[in-house]
This record gives structure tokens, sequence and C-alpha cells, in this order.
């Protein structure tokens, strides 16, 4: 085992500090660790996303980034997307679209659904098919996933 | 039966119940618990697909820190094989070790378990565990497997043979083929598939020695059929002393229905320590250890008369079992592909004849559709052949062979008996949906620029509603294919419904919860599903096959029509009215003609418990159980139309429209339907152009990670456009069919069809799947220089 390494992270707007093996995986200290337990891994190669959070704003797979790495980073999971009770636009558009059916896929879909309309506010179909490459769903086969995003996007829209 | 229109909650499109949590990330699937002391466990697999083992030195892995224990199989003492469910005529079984412990069989297969305190020092210690193999010849395709001289898997079947199944009148077949006007032959390939689930599998097993009481926390998607092998047949347990919960299961698609060496594992290690023992499968693991699908090799000859109507079906299918006996696999290239061949037509005679042949590969057994999108890609295929050869429009030929709506209930010749359909009816409204005179001239004009654009038909059926359990007894089946329900209503008048199916994916617990609500005449949120949790539920059989609300939902019915009768003659006492003239409207019990006399169902609820004024000789309390036996299998069906392009540069497949129109009886959530039909398509699709469980001649995998083995994204797939046809299953109380897994079914042939549609002006008459790019262009280029 090699020595233990201090961080510190702010998850979800919560300052945590805890001292990790090098290794250890941002995925696994927000599970094993912290128990924040929304952000899940399908593949640990990087491929279907389900771990996708957001750090310092921007979607990442977090079994492709050491906990270390996340040091002094913000990081947003799923369980910090909403705000006061309310859910965020996307989630509700997931629910209102039947945009999930097993729900593994679910935290990751909308992290990485959050970065693309971060960036792009108005995107077609296509663009949001484009953007969800890297996020694997086997239940959906993806037509409710983007009318869920399209509606999200048009409600984010609407409240701006 | 119950009516499924002009109801307030059966056929609404309702959001589902099960959702806020999902969207929250407060779902539990197995991975989130960790109990205090949890330990985790890493397995070691072997590489060779075939080999001896020498010797395994597990000294180095126990020393390591924060190790607990190393077993091999020589540790597991009195732990039986895993055994298979399903016994076709004259199987040649063969043991299953839950670990092997002189012979591995298959790249994956576990020779020895690490446990440690974090699921890091599992995995280094799994890794320091050293396995001395002595490789052996070794064979991965099924059809080199049978042939003379094939390296044999198991010393006690030297030909690899496990079965040879022959159906059907033979002679009768042949005599058909002999009096042919035209015969189509067609060989093809059914690759195999990883079911991919995006929740890789795993367990957690905690012991009790307090109470002697197992509990299994596991990704299964048949928690009791768990609980019931692995007590009674693996471990030895009494099995009210093992309780399995399946929490939160992030998709199963079949893979999630056989008992797994894993579950055993931790099963047995929890209490040999004492201590909670969790492993949760990295996605290489799920690769060389989930159950795979299909991995069929066919020859099929088609005999017509000279109207264009097909007289006989002669098949002959080399199934790939893999090294062992799956829980089903024997089932499923047999008594779940065999009953299938006729499709939607008409065919006199059929004669199949299924090898079963065991192979260095892991294990097959169901994956979605689990044998019937086999039979279905197969005479899907032999349509489109056959009408290309016929020169006939590939809709028109089938209509032509379709089993006419006044014949239903309609008798095949592969022995089952279809209950009910209207397959020209789905037919018509799958072409006006899809514009299909409009595709046909848009492909003329594509193809008067030199395009390679394809349209492609498919009329799937399936069997589903598993299974009227005399009948699959008689089939070898080693279980009953009931389901069972326990509705209980509470003093308050809210209800909870312990069913035996599961839901991974599925939605029951808005779709069970609507059936309740709309029979009762109560709230949606008053009414509780509950699945997944041996101890807290009676019994049950669990989710496949798309059977949940065929069989499950018809034993809710049942469990209701119980309560419901117990209530009314509660109602009619307090009332003063004789039972027969009280009914229930709207969550309101009434005398007949007199609306102003009336009780609400919550106060009937209330006084069953209270008990102070029943009727005479009455027990208090108001819940009820069933158990439903289906009557026969249900038969959905549908058609679906594709429109693809391909570029003749680089191969690559486009699909430009999918159209489907599906057919599985009465439909309780419109939303919940589309969604199945939705995410059945990709897989579909995706076993058309890009998914291929491969290996190599020897059986080593050549798809280990999602690098290799290529899932459907966003970007591969168009938007659906799709549309229903209600033809209500006659025998059950629903008059529902199952939906779970007719876009798989139908969606493979139908791309396919497109894509040698597309091909065909290059004299293409077939291409095996997945049609991925160097494929396609390959077979282009082949073509061309042929026509040069």
């Amino acid at each position: 085992m090699a020595e233990k390494v201090p961080i510190t992270v702010t998850v979800n707007g919560v300052q945590h500090r805890h001292e990790v093996e090098p290794r250890l995986l941002l995925v696994h200290y927000l599970r094993d660790v912290l128990r924040l337990t929304g952000t899940h891994v399908g593949c640990d190669t990087s491929q279907c996303g389900a771990c996708t959070v957001l750090l310092d704003g921007q979607a990442v797979k977090s079994c492709t980034v050491l906990a270390v790495q996340a040091d002094g980073c913000q990081v947003t999971t799923i369980e910090g997307l909403g705000s006061d009770g309310q859910l965020h636009p996307l989630q509700e558009a997931f629910w209102e679209k039947h945009g999930l059916q097993c729900g593994f896929c679910t935290p990751g879909m909308i992290l990485a659904a959050y970065d693309l309309l971060s960036r792009r506010p108005d995107p077609s179909e296509e663009e949001v098919r484009h953007a969800l490459e890297g996020n694997y769903c086997r239940c959906t086969g993806y037509h409710n996933i983007v009318q869920a995003v399209l509606y999200a996007a048009e409600k984010m829209r609407g409240s701006r | 039966m119950v009516q499924a229109t002009g109801r307030r909650y059966i056929g609404a499109a309702i959001k589902r119940k099960e959702d806020p949590r999902f969207i929250t990330g407060r779902g539990t699937y197995v991975d989130d618990l960790a109990p205090p002391g949890t330990v985790y466990a890493a397995m070691v697999r072997s590489p060779y697909p075939h080999a001896r083992i020498r010797s395994i030195d597990t000294r180095r892995a126990r020393e390591m820190p924060g190790v607990l224990a190393v077993f091999t199989g020589a540790d597991l003492e009195g732990v039986n094989p895993n055994p298979v469910g399903w016994l076709v005529p004259e199987l040649r079984a063969v043991p299953y070790p839950v670990m092997a412990r002189d012979r591995v069989r298959y790249v994956g297969e576990i020779v020895a378990v690490a446990i440690a305190e974090d699921r890091y020092l599992a995995e280094d210690a799994a890794q320091a565990v050293e396995v001395d193999y002595e490789p052996l010849p070794a064979v991965g395709d099924a059809t080199k497997a049978v042939q003379a001289g094939a390296p044999a898997v198991h010393d006690q079947v030297p030909d690899n043979v496990a079965f040879r199944l022959p159906f059907g009148d033979q002679a009768a077949v042949d005599a058909a083929f002999t009096t042919a006007q035209r015969v189509v032959r067609l060989e093809l390939v059914n690759q195999r598939l990883v079911p991919s689930a995006i929740e890789p599998r795993a367990a957690l097993a905690s012991y009790d020695p307090a109470t002697d009481q197992l509990t299994l926390w596991l990704t299964s998607q048949n928690p009791h059929l768990i609980r019931l092998l692995l007590s009674a047949f693996v471990l030895g347990l009494p099995e009210h002393k093992v309780r399995v919960i399946s929490p939160d299961v992030g998709g199963g698609f079949g893979s999630k229905i056989p008992l797994y060496s894993e579950e055993c594992i931790v099963a047995w290690a929890a209490r040999r320590l004492g201590r909670p023992v969790k492993w949760t499968a990295k996605r290489s693991e799920s690769f060389l250890s989930d159950r795979h699908g299909r991995d069929h090799h066919t020859v099929a000859e088609m005999a017509l008369d000279g109207e264009g109507r097909v007289t006989a079906l002669r098949v002959r299918t080399v199934a790939n079992l893999g090294a062992y006996l799956s829980t089903l696999g024997p089932a499923i290239p047999t008594w779940a592909y065999i009953p299938l061949l006729s499709g939607q037509y008409v065919i006199p005679h059929i004669y199949a004849e299924v090898v079963g042949a065991y192979t260095n590969t892991p294990p097959t057994d169901a994956y979605r559709g689990a044998g019937r999108p086999e039979a279905c890609y197969l005479i899907e295929r032999l349509m489109d052949v056959a009408a290309r050869e016929l020169g006939l429009d590939p809709a028109e030929f089938r209509r032509r062979n379709f089993v006419p709506p006044d014949r239903f209930p309609y008798q095949t010749s592969v022995a089952v008996v279809y209950d009910s359909g209207n397959y020209p009816g789905a037919l018509d409204k799958a072409l006006a949906l899809a514009d299909y005179q409009g595709m046909r001239r848009q492909q003329e004009e594509a193809r008067r620029e030199g395009r390679y654009v394809g349209i492609g038909i498919s009329c799937y059926i399936e069997a589903c509603g598993f299974a009227p359990s005399k009948l699959v007894g008689q089939l070898g089946a080693q279980a009953g294919l009931w389901e069972s329900a326990l509705v209980r209503a509470h003093p308050t008048g809210r209800v909870t419904v312990l069913t035996g199916a599961h839901s991974h994916g599925q939605g029951h617990e808005t779709t069970f919860a609507q059936i309740v609500a709309e029979e009762l005449g109560i709230s949606l949120d008053d009414v509780e599903i509950v699945h997944g949790d041996s101890g807290a539920i009676p019994m049950g059989m669990g989710t496949y096959g798309s059977r949940s609300l065929a069989v499950g939902g018809s034993a809710i019915v049942r469990a209701l029509e119980r309560v419901k009768d117990k209530a009314r003659r509660i109602a009619a006492h307090l009332l003063e009215a004789a039972p027969e003239d009280v009914e229930l409207r709207e969550g309101r019990f009434y005398v007949r003609g007199v609306p102003d006399r009336g009780v609400d169902w919550a106060a009937v609820a209330l006084q069953a418990y209270l008990a102070h004024n029943l009727p005479e000789g009455m027990e208090p309390g108001l819940e009820a159980s069933a158990f439903y036996d289906p009557e026969n299998f249900t038969f959905p069906f549908g058609t679906h139309i594709s429109m693809v392009e391909v570029d003749p540069e680089t191969g690559l497949v486009k699909v430009l429209r999918y159209v489907a129109v599906d057919d599985a009886g009465n439909i309780i959530n419109p939303l919940v339907f589309e969604g199945q039909v939705h995410g059945g398509i990709a897989q579909g699709v995706g076993q058309a152009l890009l998914e291929w469980g491969r290996f190599d001649e020897d059986g080593t995998p050549l798809a280990a990670s999602f690098m290799e083995y290529a899932l459907p994204r966003a970007s591969h797939l168009p938007s659906f456009k799709t549309d229903v046809q209600v033809t209500p299953c006659p025998h059950n109380p629903l008059g529902a069919k199952g939906i779970g897994e007719a876009g798989t079914i139908a969606a493979t042939p139908c791309i396919v069809n497109a894509v040698v549609d597309a091909l065909s002006p290059l004299g293409i008459r077939h291409l095996d799947t997945p049609l991925t790019p160097p494929r396609v262009w390959e077979a282009i280029r082949q073509a061309r220089a042929r026509q040069a």
C-alpha cells in the first residue's frame, strides 16, 4: 500500500477532507468513502459514462479520475443537482418523458446532458445524440432520453 | 376480463412511481450496500479456454495486508455443482462446479477467490495467486466442436454433443420438398451476444449465526428461484434459512436469470468468515462470466408451391451451449426456438433438428428474446430471400402466407397454438405509418443517384407469458412457471401488493399499481408494489420472457378478485343488502340501483380489521393471495419497417428511419409499453450492426470490454416512429400478452433485410451479422469484382 495523501474536495457544496491512497478512483471515493452511491460504475474502462459527475462544472467520467486529482475541486453528483428539494429541470424531464427504465445509467446521463446544455442551451436532436455518445443506456434505445434533453432545454431556456 | 378502455388508470400514460428515487441518485443497487464489517471478494479466473490445473499457490496472496482468506475449489468441500434447470430429451449433462478444481474449460472460469478488507486489496490478492496451468487443445466454435477429431470439452462427452433434438414429421417435410415448385436455401450465423446490462452483476452475502439466517442481496431477475437452487441444490441449506433480496437491479435482459458461481461463493464465504462478503463484477468480468446469448449456426430450406405459398420448412441448427449447461441453457435453442419457426405464416410441415454443443466458451442462456429472435431472424430472412427469388414485393409475399385473422386459435405444425392475432392488420398499419410506397419511390431516386438505400420489413411473432406449468413440465422444465401475488388491504384502505415478479427497469411499481388502483377505485398513491424479496413475498418465479404482466399481473387480478369478494360481503353486511346486489365503483360499494346507499372502500377495510360487525362466521382481515398458472402462452406480434443507407466507400450502414407497429394485446401504460419497444429495437439493431461476442477458434474471447464490443450509442440510432394495434389475449384476465422482447426480435431481421435490399443491385443475397463496416465493405468489394 502506498502512502496516503490528504485531499480536500467540495462535493455538492460540502467540503470533505480525507487521506486517500493515490490509486483511489474518484468514483470509489464518492461511493465508498462519502457513501454517495448515486454515481454508478458500469464499465471501469471509460466507455459507459454511468459514473459521469461534474468536476469544476465539466462532465468527467469519475472512473477515470483519481481522487487525488480532484483535490481542491468542486464535484457535483446527481445527489447535488436539484436544490431546496426541487428537481432540476433535467430530472423533471427524464421523469416526464420516461427517459429511464432501470435507472442505472440515469445519473451519468443527466449530468452529461447538463454539461451539453450548459454549453449549448438550444441543441438539435443530432447534437444531443452526439453529446451523449459517451453514455450507454441499454434500456431505452435513447429515444426518450433525447426527448427528455430537448424538453429540459426548452424549459431551461424558458426560465432564463 | 379487465376492461382496457374507458378506465381511469388502465391504459393511461402515467409517469412512473419509481422514478423519483432513480433521478435523484437514491436507488439502491446491490453494490450500493455495505453492511458494517463488509469485506470484498475478487475472483481469480482462468486465462486459458482449456487447461489442466497443475497447482494453485495462494500463500503470497494470503499474507498480503488486509487479506482475510483465499479459497480454492479444494476448500469448497460440500458445495455441490450448479444444477441445470431444464432437461431436454437424452441430455448428456455434465457437472458445473462452482469453482474449478483440476480443469478449466473457458476463459473466465473461477479457480480461486481472494477476500480482503477493501476492493483494491482483494484485487491485489487475486493477482498474487499463482496458478500453474497445462494448456489443453480447445474449441470455441460449435460447428467445429461437433466434427470428428475435435478436442473434447468433457471426457464423458467425447463428441461434444450435449443433445440432438429432432422435432416434427420428417417424412412429411421430405415429401413436401419432393413436390415443391421452388426451394429456397439459406445458411446463416446468429452471432453470440453479450447481454450487457449497464449494472454489472453483484452479490452480497451476510450470515447471522444467532438466527442461522443467510441473507443475499443479488442482481437477480428471480430471487425465489435463486434461493431454491442455492439452498436445496448447491449449498444444502434449509430453504427457510436463506433469504434472497433483489433490490434495484440495473437491467437484466436474461443475463440475471441464472444462478452464478460468484453468488454461491460469496454465500459460502460469508458463512465461513462470519463477515458480510461482497463481489461486484468489473466489466471485463461481465464479458467473461455473464451468460451469453444466441450463437447458432443454421442451414434452412423453404419449400414453395407455384403460387408463392410456403409448403414446408426444414431447419438444422447447431447451438453453442458453452462449456457447461446454464440454468435454462438447454431450453433456449430448443423449446424457446423450434415452436416459433412458423412465424406469422401457414407452414403445413416443419422439421427441425437442433444439436446442442459443448465448447470452450462461457455458457449461453437467455438473452432478450431467448430462442425466439433466432427463430424470427431465420424465418424473416428466408421470407425475404424467397420473395426476392419469386420477384414479389416482400410485403405482398408475407401477406400471401399469413395465418388469416379468422383462423385463431391457430394450431401450428410446431406444436404451439397461437392464441389470437391479426397479422395483415399490423402489416397494413405499419406500411401506412412508414409510407411504404413513398419509401420505395425514395429508394428508386436514390438508386438513380448511385446510392445504396434499402427497405426492410419484418413480421415477427413471439411466445410470451411463460408458461403453462404442466406443459413445460412435459418439456423438461424443473420448475412450474406460474406466478404468485398477495394483495393486502390495510385498515386505512391502502394496499400493499407482494408480487413474485421482479422489476429491473420494467416499471412494475407503476403498471401493477395501475391495475390495483383501477380495480379497487382507489388512488395510485395508495398502492405499494413490493417485489424482489424472498423474505417478504411468499413465492415467485421472477421476470423474464415478457411474462410479468400476462402472468404476474394476472395473479394480482386473481388475488384482487378474492379481496374484492370478501370486501363486498362485508359491505353488503354493513348495507344490509345481499352481496350479489352490491357493486364496487370508484372506491365505494353501492347497492345496485340505490346510489345513495353506499360505503367507502376504506370503511370496509377498517371494518375487516375492527371485526366488530362482520358477517356471521367471517374471519377478520382483508388480504388474499393467488397463484396464476397460464392456460397457454401468449403470442404478441407486429410489423417493423426500416430504411437504411449503405456507404459503399466505407461499408457503414446508417439507419435512416425505423417504424414499428406492435400488438401485445391490452396495454396498461402506453409510456412504459413504448419504452419497452424502443429499448428492444435498439438491442435488435445492436445485433444487426454492431455487437459480436467473438471468440477465436480455440475459444479465446476477442471481445472483453466495451472497446471491442460495440453497444448501440445514441448516435447510432434514429428516433423511432411507433404505433400499436390491440388484439387482446383471450385467455388471461388482463388480455395482455407482453412487450418486453418484441423490439429485439423484430429489429434484427428488419435491419438486415434493409441492408441486403440496399445491396441487392450488386447481387448480394445474404450477409451475416453484425453488419460492421469491414464486413459490408468487403462484401461490396467482392460483389463488384464478380460483376466486373
